[in-house]
């Protein structure tokens, strides 16, 4: 399988609330597809017609990224992070903002001014800044405003099985939903890229809301725990196959589809897996409260070190997600459901 | 009591509430005009009146429960939970599936009690291995907590009372409405305890000009507890806020007044934590004048809950008559 388009889909710089640059290269890859729309939070919406049955697959375009704070008078750059990063893995990271592609790195104090004490401890988020190279409050904001978005700067390597990049939560998706468009269905098809989910899904209520979905399925890059001590507190397990999404904080699934769902899984004898723990949300659970409800849930790509620079998927994964889905699709088609 | 009996036993983990609603259709079916599940598989009943006004009352028909998360190679089941779950209060209590298969809820036995946590504890359904308990209960099954029902003297202690409590309420007002002015909904909600989300559905269908949820609450009677106003055997307790809504004034008044001109026991509620399917009713569309009666019950959110029938008795009334008279 090629892996091209997805590779564009990462490069691009679009932390939640400014997807433009994402967006743009997805609608040059799916116009042709179906009706589109974009709404007013950024969602782009493809339509394939079809003959009654509303079927909403969602994947979010958005990333998590940085946001300027304010401008320090020796240039030093004060952010604040957009979706939940975590402050220890910011350190020495290098960012790119999203107008200009301006370069910086989050500096830190080197070792040998550091006493023992502080050596001991991560370092706390508000201590942390990003350095373009400015030295001055002046000369930075020639280049740089309040407001200003940036993203991690990471480059898309493919390890041969594996692939590792920026944004794969949820690039992937949207790479997986890009190709499942291709298809044609007797139902209504509705593929909504969706905006800020990482913010807490802003965009999925509202495309829901437009869609009035009958049965919805979020396409996720979601946490792959495999490297946890035990085993019984993995999430997910790089390389097991698709994971089917039970329960997180925003919903739960659909057990009818659920049910389906798995019953496709092992009829096709494509491997699969449960995402374990209940932690974390996404799109779904605006989807299943938009207007008068819908049945939902969750398909994810495990993906390692999400919501850092460096993420990663297994190949394998990937396509028998797109396999599973597509599987099941047709199974909606067939009334199954 | 047979119907609350039969109502606290049902198998209803948020999410899997069907037992739960096949026992309220069959009840309810005689005396509405109009019954459907929607979606989700909140049932919406409604009952005719002559106005063109719609009331909602709604209860939630799904408890909390855990749900298997992961099996270990000894067979013994770890798990999450499934609504909100002390772990001190489940601990070495039974737990069953649909199914019928029951487990012990047991903790490891080196974690000290005081830092109990969920992921300290699992379930015991007597399996040697991971095959064998497989062959009984999967990953992404739910489970109950088992539990007695009892009456002793006015009070009953019970599994599930919440809300099941406040499905019986709605099925009694239901038989016992008579010349309702406006249409009232009698609805029983879905995904309370995880999401609210049944409540958002259901009043975004419905779209009514004013809502009443009965579901249970905390009391301040017992030894060393947190202050609290709402004491059992008081009478039906009328909500002023919770942790997810203000009740509206104008329906708070009203509940009041129709207390007090029927007699019927009454007193205040304010709840510190914790709040109801009135958080998604009060915002849905352009808004919803929604008001709460609330069911004193000890133990809530543990294996057996107990409330005072007098006190169900009193918001049965309480809701009835305010079913029957609203017309605003």
């Amino acid at each position: 399988m090629n892996y091209d388009v997805l590779k564009e889909y990462t490069d691009a710089l679009s932390p939640s609330g400014c997807e433009g640059n994402i967006r743009d290269v997805i609608k040059s890859k799916v116009q042709n597809f179906g009706d589109i729309v974009v709404d007013s939070m950024g969602n782009l919406m493809v339509h394939k017609k079809g003959s009654g049955k509303r079927v909403m697959i969602a994947a979010h375009m958005d990333e998590v990224g940085f946001i300027v704070t304010s401008i320090c008078k020796d240039g030093r750059i004060k952010f604040g992070t957009v979706g939940g990063i975590d402050p220890r893995i910011l350190v020495s990271k290098r960012v790119v903002f999203v107008k200009n592609n301006l370069l910086g790195v989050i500096g830190v104090k080197p070792i040998h001014l550091q006493d023992r004490e502080e050596r001991g401890k991560p370092i706390p988020k508000k201590d942390l800044f990003i350095d373009i190279g400015a030295t001055s409050k002046e000369e930075a904001e020639k280049y740089v405003k309040l407001g200003d978005f940036a993203a991690f700067e990471s480059e898309y390597i493919d390890l041969g099985e594996t692939i590792k990049a920026k944004a794969l939560d949820d690039r992937i998706g949207c790479f997986l939903l890009t190709k499942l468009l291709k298809d044609d269905y007797d139902f209504d098809l509705y593929g909504a890229f969706t905006a800020q989910e990482e913010v807490g899904s802003r965009g999925a209520g509202v495309a829901a809301y437009r869609i009035k979905p009958d049965v919805a399925i979020a396409i996720e890059g979601t946490t792959c725990a495999d490297i946890a001590k035990d085993e019984k507190d993995f999430v997910t397990t790089l390389g097991d196959g698709p994971a089917i999404s039970l329960m997180d904080r925003t919903s739960s699934a659909s057990g009818k589809l659920l049910k389906m769902i798995i019953n496709t899984a092992e009829e096709n004898k494509i491997p699969y897996q449960f995402r374990r723990g209940i932690v974390g949300g996404n799109d779904a659970g605006r989807i299943s409260r938009a207007r008068e409800g819908c049945l939902t849930c969750t398909i994810s790509v495990p993906t390692r070190y999400i919501h850092s620079p460096i993420s990663m998927i297994k190949k394998k994964d990937f396509e028998n997600t797109l396999k599973l889905i597509k599987l099941v699709l047709k199974n909606i088609e067939k009334g199954e459901f | 009591m047979e119907l609350l009996n039969k109502l606290t036993a049902a198998f209803g983990p948020s999410g899997y509430e069907d037992e739960v609603a096949d026992i309220i259709i069959d009840e309810i079916k005689p005396y509405v005009d109009e019954i459907k599940r929607d979606r989700l598989g909140n049932i919406i009943a409604l009952k005719k009146g002559k106005t063109s006004k719609k009331i909602m009352t709604s209860a939630h028909m799904d408890q909390i429960g855990v749900m298997v998360s992961y099996i270990e190679k000894e067979g013994y089941l770890r798990f999450t939970n499934v609504g909100w779950v002390d772990p001190h209060a489940i601990l070495y209590h039974i737990v069953r599936f649909k199914n019928g298969v029951t487990g012990i809820v047991s903790k490891e036995d080196k974690k000290e009690i005081k830092d109990l946590k969920l992921k300290d504890l699992y379930i015991d359904i007597g399996a040697c291995s991971k095959e064998e308990a497989e062959s009984k209960v999967r990953i992404g099954d739910f489970a109950v907590f088992k539990s007695f029902f009892k009456l002793v003297g006015d009070r009953v202690y019970s599994g599930a009372l919440d809300d099941r409590i406040g499905c019986y309420i709605l099925i009694e007002a239901a038989k016992r409405l008579k010349d309702n002015k406006s249409d009232v909904y009698f609805t029983f909600t879905v995904q309370e305890e995880t999401y609210t989300s049944g409540a958002a559905t259901s009043a975004f269908a419905i779209e009514p000009d004013m809502a009443v949820v009965i579901d249970v609450t905390d009391t301040g009677d017992t030894p060393n507890c947190n202050a609290m106003a709402v004491k059992m055997g008081d009478g039906a307790a009328i909500k002023v806020k919770d942790g997810g809504m203000i009740c509206h004034p104008f329906i708070k008044k009203f509940l009041e007044e129709t207390a007090e001109k029927y007699g019927i026991k009454h007193q205040y509620e304010i709840l510190v934590g914790g709040a109801t399917d009135g958080s998604e009713i009060h915002v849905s569309k352009t808004g919803v004048l929604t008001g709460a009666i609330s069911i004193p019950s000890r133990y809530v959110h543990t294996p057996e809950e107990l409330v005072d029938m007098k006190d169900v008795e009193a918001v049965i009334s309480l809701l009835t008559k305010t079913l029957e008279e609203w017309e605003k």
